[in-house]
């Protein structure tokens, strides 16, 4: 059935592929989900009553660890197209292992906001920082379902540049790019308030 | 204009397509049938549009039975509260308390927990997944000339989220504690303390989630539904002859897409507020004399979050019945829509609008009054697309050679409904009216009659017109009469009445007005009411009767365009299969909207325009 749709569509026309559209607009449904909390952010801020403090390092590095991410999952992307088999497959696993440090060194920065004396249940100000990163963090472990999936499909399948395995390959880059974006928003949301 | 003279079309459109169709070779794949070819994934796990849209009608049914019965037993508490309702007993068990004298009396706690379910059922289960969900499957597809969804699965999975809400909001109807009963609206601080009520335990838990599932669910449909309409129309559909059905479902599923997330994050923060201790909206408040110790946070911040996706879910369920009626309107006055561009133009506007005029739920609640302002003025303006809406319905009509069906008379019953409840809306949009008229019956008259009761009609005209296409049968023609006359009648005899008790200044959701004298006088008005209420719900029973009775017993089809429409839909088989048409699909080669063109009583978007033809959309 897919199969058949997407060749009705590839015969038609093909400015954008309807699966890369959709993936696309449920990026917007997230950023509309995010767009609320740091609406409700600003609104509760300008209540007043709020704790002012700096976010702990570890949350910048990590920033970095992201973007690297995004770039070994791109030049993956890159190599792949160009059938360089051992570069495509060695920087899939590489962007996994970054996605994975990401998601435990969030974790780090959680216990350190929480020893700074930034609890989830204290103000306002501290909970709306573990709603943000803790619900980006959910959605980036729905990221690394998605580069296992890309991983089993690199490691099972016979390496081969056909057009399906191309857009799927699109799509999770597409979907890991999106996270990236999604926590610089959060980030220079957070900085550009305190 | 006379029909008698107009020529009708004495060609196939199918022959038509398979000259001229598009080879799309999707009959050359015979895995295109294989995934449905047990019980269980043709009718169970299906992933064609066609039978999904089946489902979300038949599930929205169901809850449109249990919401509308929840209703009935709270009017007869308002109508008769002197009443025993001793006989209720076996079917909601501890919730009628029988004194010693055997006179039955509806538990006050109860009482509110039917009035927020009725609300929850209503809005979100049957007006947005049983209206928007069951057109937009089964209109997207066959009216833009594609063989099914985008993406077939999560179209599946749209259904299958909804069920699953649905799932679990019928169990919290069973818990001992009650289901939630904190209104529809679930404001804190009542939604988050279980200590304020018996429903904000148990009840709200399961209420959130439920909820949760179906913004998922609303989400997924939502991405399909945009996707299919920009990427899979047939060669021709441009979007400026898409009929107005589609314009509505495509502007609807953006709305949603772009609100509905909004509501997802309010209800996690109430998540967060209920069972992690943050306090998001919580703040100053006193339970049994003590005070909390969580602080900081804004029940008002609730609000807002929560009606910057309620006012634009009131457009996702009135746009479609909206699209539906310009349809049906169209196909059964053998006429062109009025002002096709400015059609789509006022939907366009009133989405626009419709993000902007949130803060109009909240005018008592404690909003700056300089803000209302600002809110106010967008709402009225609101006025002008709906005012532009309803001309071009009426001046469709004028002249045209009407066909007297239950299909149509549900569409022009919906036109009189939507101009009834929506000038009631012009008193409310305004703040100052609004310190008088909030929380009474007044809004309550207005909001069921122009997103209830309209919305419903629009559902009617939709599914007696498309009925012959999802079952390859027609719904009875009398019964259907009976069920719109009685209906169109009693919706105004309940509805009417309250606008009077709410200028009285009534107020809205009490269980009871023993203690007010001011109001008693009333007290006929409210058995009149809940009387009308008992005979319309007759009536919708008789509507679930017919339309059951008609699957399986009903006059059979037996042409393929039976309504002599232009769209896409009529040229596919009287029971179409899966992948829509038999061979090519369609090529289109003008708007949906030649009725009575050249001296021809209609002629289908399949056919080339011809070179003596007047000027051609």
């Amino acid at each position: 059935m897919n199969v058949a749709i997407r060749e009705q569509q590839t015969q038609t026309r093909n400015k954008i592929h309807p699966l890369l559209f959709a993936t696309l607009l449920g990026c917007v449904s997230i950023t509309m989900m995010f767009m609320a909390w740091t609406s409700a952010y600003i609104v509760r801020q300008s209540a007043g009553n709020w704790l002012e403090f700096r976010l702990p390092t570890i949350f910048f590095i990590n920033t970095a660890v992201l973007l690297l991410s995004s770039v070994t999952l791109h030049s993956s992307y890159f190599f792949f197209k160009r059938k360089k088999e051992q570069l495509y497959k060695g920087l899939l696993v590489l962007s996994l292992l970054l996605a994975l440090s990401f998601l435990a060194m969030q974790y780090i920065g959680w216990q350190q906001l929480f020893d700074m004396g930034v609890a989830l249940d204290g103000n306002p100000a501290g909970s709306f920082v573990y709603v943000l990163s803790g619900f980006h963090a959910l959605h980036i472990f729905a990221g690394v379902a998605v580069l296992i999936v890309a991983l089993i499909h690199a490691f099972a399948l016979k390496f081969n540049v056909s057009p399906k395995r191309k857009l799927r390959f699109k799509l999770t880059l597409v979907i890991w790019h999106f996270l990236d974006f999604l926590w610089l928003y959060i980030l220079t949301f957070i900085i550009l308030q305190s | 204009m006379a029909a008698t003279n107009l020529v009708k079309p004495d060609y196939d459109p199918a022959l038509l397509i398979e000259e001229q169709g598009y080879e799309d070779h999707f009959h050359d794949h015979h895995h295109g049938d294989k995934y449905q070819s047990s019980f269980i994934t043709h009718y169970i796990f299906s992933q064609d549009h066609k039978i999904i849209a089946k489902q979300f009608l038949i599930t929205g049914i169901f809850w449109a039975i249990i919401g509308a019965a929840m209703s009935i037993i709270f009017r007869l508490q308002l109508g008769f509260p002197e009443e025993s309702l001793a006989w209720l007993k076996p079917l909601l068990g501890k919730w009628i308390t029988v004194n010693e004298a055997g006179i039955g009396t509806l538990d006050p706690q109860f009482y509110y927990a039917l009035v927020t379910m009725h609300g929850t059922i209503l809005v979100f289960f049957v007006l947005t997944a049983g209206l928007s969900g069951t057109f937009s499957n089964l209109l997207i597809p066959l009216q833009v000339g594609a063989r099914d969804m985008a993406s077939p699965l999560l179209n599946m999975l749209s259904y299958w989220f909804f069920f699953l809400a649905g799932v679990v909001m019928f169990a919290s109807l069973f818990l001992s504690t009650g289901p939630f009963s904190g209104g529809w609206t679930a404001y804190p601080p009542l939604s988050i303390l279980p200590q304020a009520s018996t429903g904000s335990g148990a009840g709200m838990t399961l209420w959130t989630v439920s909820l949760v599932l179906f913004v998922v669910s609303v989400l997924l449909g939502g991405i399909n539904y945009i996707t299919t309409v920009l990427n899979l129309r047939t060669k021709g559909m441009t979007m400026w002859r898409l009929p107005l059905t589609i314009w509505a479902f495509f502007v609807t599923a953006i709305i949603g897409l772009l609100s509905f997330p909004v509501l997802a994050s309010a209800f996690f923060l109430v998540i967060f507020d209920r069972e992690l201790g943050t306090s998001f909206f919580l703040s100053d408040i006193y339970v049994g004399g003590e005070a909390l110790d969580r602080v900081g946070g804004s029940p008002i911040l609730y609000q807002h979050l929560f009606w910057f996706l309620g006012h634009p879910e009131v457009y996702i369920i009135i746009l479609p019945a909206m699209g539906l009626v310009s349809e049906v309107l169209s196909v059964h006055a053998r006429k062109p829509i009025f002002g096709y561009k400015a059609m789509v133009y006022s939907i366009l506007a009133i989405a626009f609008l419709s993000f902007i005029v949130w803060a109009h739920h909240m005018f008592m609640a404690g909003v700056n009054p300089f803000i209302t302002n600002i809110f106010v003025v967008f709402t009225l303006i609101i006025a002008v697309p709906s005012a532009v809406k309803v001309f071009n319905w009426i001046t469709t009509l004028y002249g045209g050679n009407i066909r007297f069906n239950s299909a149509s008379l549900f569409a022009i019953g919906f036109v009189s409904m939507f101009i009834s409840g929506g000038l009631t809306g012009i008193f409310l949009g305004n703040s100052a009216i609004d310190i008088q008229m909030h929380d009474t019956y007044f809004v309550v008259a207005h909001f069921h009659i122009v997103m209830g009761i309209a919305a419903f009609f629009g559902m009617f005209a939709g599914i007696y017109n498309w009925f012959p296409k999802m079952y390859s049968r027609f719904m009875n023609e009398t019964l259907g009469k009976i069920h719109f006359w009685g209906t169109f009648i009693g919706a105004y005899l309940i509805f009417w009445p309250m606008h009077y008790l709410g200028m009285a200044g009534v107020p809205r959701r009490y269980y009871s007005f023993e203690g007010f004298d001011a109001f008693s006088h009333f007290d006929d008005m409210n058995k009149f009411i809940t009387v009308s209420a008992i005979i319309v719900f007759g009536l919708q029973i008789l509507f679930v009767v017919n339309f059951f009775y008609s699957i399986w017993k009903g006059k059979k089809v037996t042409s393929k365009n039976p309504w002599g429409a232009t769209t896409l839909e009529w040229t596919t088989p009287i029971t179409p299969g899966h992948g829509n048409w038999p061979g090519k699909i369609p090529v289109v080669h003008r708007w949906a909207y030649d009725y009575g063109k050249d001296g021809n009583e209609y002629i289908p978007q399949v056919l080339p325009v011809s070179e003596d033809e007047s000027e051609a959309h």
